[in-house]
């Protein structure tokens, strides 16, 4: 059994919370006591049928208002894999809580309704999802039931959607036609859809392949703390406490550390407090290095033939979510994994539209939930790798160091 | 499959892993809220996992309503002496006497609320920046929105309208003097991945956790343990059940569940049988209205 981690978009009622809703409850992993609670809900808002998007509602403001505010990570499992919902809010004021969802996911469910098509939502999410770069997309057509289930209505869209994929770059997309409000094509199979002769949305989900998106090649072991117990027969003990972020290590290989540049070889590796010969990404592990020199947290480990960039001067996509608008030569903290250094935004050279792609010139300073091309200094090299190459070691987070809030997402060109 | 893989367990294992070193990296005066509950068990033991052979970088810290079950607390003892890590007890009874604190009142009158308070007074005492805690968004729908690292201001109150963004695996711990951050290290595992985890680990429990016989009070179908913390009443319906806690919380406000599971083994079956949430199904205090847990966080409750 592994992990999927998804994100679900779609507009305020394209029926993203009842098709999570509906996950949920067609896959058995909601119990008694919560449909209860919703059915009373229900009952309180005066509605007829059980309001299936209840579940996915956490804060009573979103319930009053019936929106989704921030996202809520649900959790659901069948015998073959876990999965990790993030619920995300689609509404472009919103932009930046969807970024926050779909940093981490290896799937974008991008839901559109039947009735009305490609929209400017949908193509935003989509603009989302490729500046992102999840790996996989699939296009959930939605309410085929308010449109009685006709197979043209749905080819068009796919039509007109792979055209908006393929100017997007996006690899591997998976349509399907569902109604979430009924359950058709969910989990169990549609006669109504009977046309359609692909996996149910389920079975898509369970049978994606993810362990191969695990980036196996470029090791990348960001130090976060040095272990040094200091005491009796440990006295000489001081292992680097990380994770390895991608790639394997070996006890013997030569290693850089960056960005000083010294060179060693690991001289031991532990895992949970176990020696062990290799460790591979994901896992957290200890290293140990033979020479005895200086390391410390946001160094990052790298093989010796196989380096990063190390650089003060990145090429970012910047999406802006700070609140206080954005102009060049702020300064601000950047953080790439465990590394901290000041930097400031040099130049924006221009701003991307999220609803068409366009590149736009700047006028004036950026705002919350725009994107932007930008060039950033750091005080110190940072050594990353591209986005797109590497996303675990190329995005970063700007921090304002005056309110201490997170106010940027950088991905690296 | 190839060998270069990690189930479920073991990445929930390595985010584990990876968040407890980033509070030990970023924060000087971090510490671990520890109950004896299979949840904050489970921490400590992933907590071992990311720091020995060395000490833990922060002491075990638990706020004791004078309400807990005997058996966490003789358990709490027993794994901090074994394991040579310090812990730091404060009593909501103290508070109580010192601030001039009325006790709630009520059948199953909880102290729940008033632990808030200590929990304040313990991070200011001794100036904690980051407390761990073991709650999971699986839990309860406000935990399912709550980050990682989860920022409270000087008065331990977290604003659900204004978290910060927190994107790939990068945590901003970075807070003015007088705020904390409460940090969940387990936030993505499910109630049955820690069984699970427990199981494949080894992990030891409190007895309470394995079916054993009870006197119980029965009360609107949920099964609450007679201790003197409850009023007692002469229409109480009061038996001897074989019970076992799913949840481990203050006696006032955890209920017992009838089981025979003497196992994780069997426990571990039941649960994926049950039809009832963790929480719907042992804690009294999360029906008091539809945002029970939402209003506590909002006050400061971890």
């Amino acid at each position: 059994m592994d992990i999927l981690r998804f994100i679900t978009a779609g507009s305020v009622d394209d029926g993203k919370s009842t098709l999570i809703g509906r996950l949920l409850y067609d896959s058995k992993s909601i119990m008694i006591d919560q449909l209860e609670a919703i059915e009373k809900q229900t009952r309180n808002r005066e509605e007829g049928d059980i309001d299936l998007a209840l579940l996915t509602d956490g804060l009573r403001a979103e319930r009053e208002q019936g929106i989704t505010i921030d996202v809520a990570y649900k959790y659901f499992s069948t015998p073959k894999r876990k999965f990790i919902i993030a619920d995300a809010p689609g509404h472009i004021q919103y932009t930046r809580n969807m970024v926050t969802g779909a940093s981490n996911a290896d799937l974008i469910i991008i839901l559109i309704d039947a009735r009305h098509g490609v929209i400017e939502q949908t193509r935003r999410h989509s603009i989302v999802a490729s500046l992102l770069n999840i790996p996989h997309v699939i296009v959930a057509v939605n309410k085929m039931d308010m449109v009685d289930y006709p197979q043209d209505t749905y080819n068009n869209i796919v039509i007109d959607y792979a055209a908006v994929a393929a100017s997007l770059g996006l690899p591997q997309v998976t349509y399907i036609p569902i109604s979430a409000l009924h359950g058709d094509n969910i989990v169990d199979r549609s006669e109504r859809l009977s046309w359609y002769e692909g996996e149910t949305l389920l079975e898509l989900l369970e049978n994606l392949e993810v362990q191969t998106d695990a980036n196996l090649v470029h090791a990348r072991f960001p130090v976060q703390y040095v272990i040094r117990p200091q005491t009796g027969l440990l006295h000489d003990y001081r292992g680097f406490a990380g994770k390895l972020i991608s790639g394997i290590y070996q006890k013997g290989d030569q290693v850089t550390i960056l960005p000083s540049g010294l060179q060693t070889r690991i001289s031991r590796i532990e895992v949970g407090g176990e020696e062990v010969e290799e460790v591979f990404a994901p896992q957290s592990a200890v290293l140990h290095l033979e020479d005895d020199i200086d390391v410390s947290r946001g160094d990052v480990i790298v093989p010796s033939h196989d380096l990063p960039d190390s650089t003060q001067e990145l090429d970012v996509l910047l999406c802006w979510m700070g609140n206080k608008p954005l102009a060049e030569g702020n300064r601000y903290l950047l953080q790439i994994n465990s590394r901290q250094v000041k930097s400031i935004v040099k130049e924006i050279r221009y701003k991307l539209d999220v609803n068409s792609l366009q590149q736009e010139a700047l006028t004036g300073t950026v705002g919350l939930n725009e994107v932007v091309r930008a060039t950033i200094k750091t005080a110190s090299p940072v050594a990353c790798d591209t986005y797109k190459h590497l996303r675990v070691n190329g995005g970063a987070i700007l921090i304002d160091e005056t309110s201490n809030v997170t106010v940027g997402a950088c991905m690296i060109q | 499959m190839s060998k270069y893989h990690l189930d479920h367990l073991e990445q929930l294992e390595s985010e584990a892993i990876h968040i407890l070193r980033e509070v030990a990296g970023q924060f000087e005066k971090p510490a671990l809220l520890f109950s004896g509950g299979k949840d904050s068990i489970t921490l400590f033991h992933l907590a071992l996992k990311a720091f020995r052979p060395g000490r833990f970088p922060f002491p075990l810290v638990h706020i004791d309503t004078g309400h807990n079950f005997q058996e966490a607390l003789d358990f709490r003892d027993a794994l901090a002496e074994k394991k040579g890590e310090k812990l730091i007890v404060r009593y909501v009874a103290d508070t109580i006497r010192q601030k001039n604190l009325s006790e709630p009142k009520g059948k199953f009158a909880s102290r729940n609320a008033l632990q808030t308070y200590t929990l304040l007074d313990t991070i200011q005492e001794f100036g904690f920046d980051a407390c761990i805690g073991g709650a999971r968004r699986d839990e309860e729908k406000a935990r399912a929105k709550e980050r990682i690292f989860s920022v409270r201001d000087e008065f331990g109150q977290w604003d659900p309208k204004l978290q910060r963004p927190e994107l790939w695996n990068t945590y901003n711990g970075r807070i003015h003097k007088g705020e904390n951050v409460r940090v969940f290290p387990i936030s993505n595992w499910t109630e049955l991945d820690i069984w699970n985890y427990i199981r494949r680990e080894n992990i030891e429990l409190p007895s309470i956790y394995f079916a054993h016989d009870r006197e119980v009070l029965e009360h609107e179908g949920q099964l609450v343990a007679l201790s003197e913390f409850i009023q007692r009443e002469e229409t109480d319906k009061i038996s001897i059940r074989r019970v076992r806690y799913r949840t481990v919380g203050d006696m006032t406000c955890t209920a017992a569940v009838e089981s025979d599971a003497t196992t994780i083994d069997a426990i571990i079956s039941e649960i994926i049988a049950t039809k009832t949430s963790e929480r719907g199904e042992t804690r009294i205090d999360d029906k008091v209205s539809e945002a029970a847990m939402e209003d506590r966080k909002k006050s400061g409750y971890f």
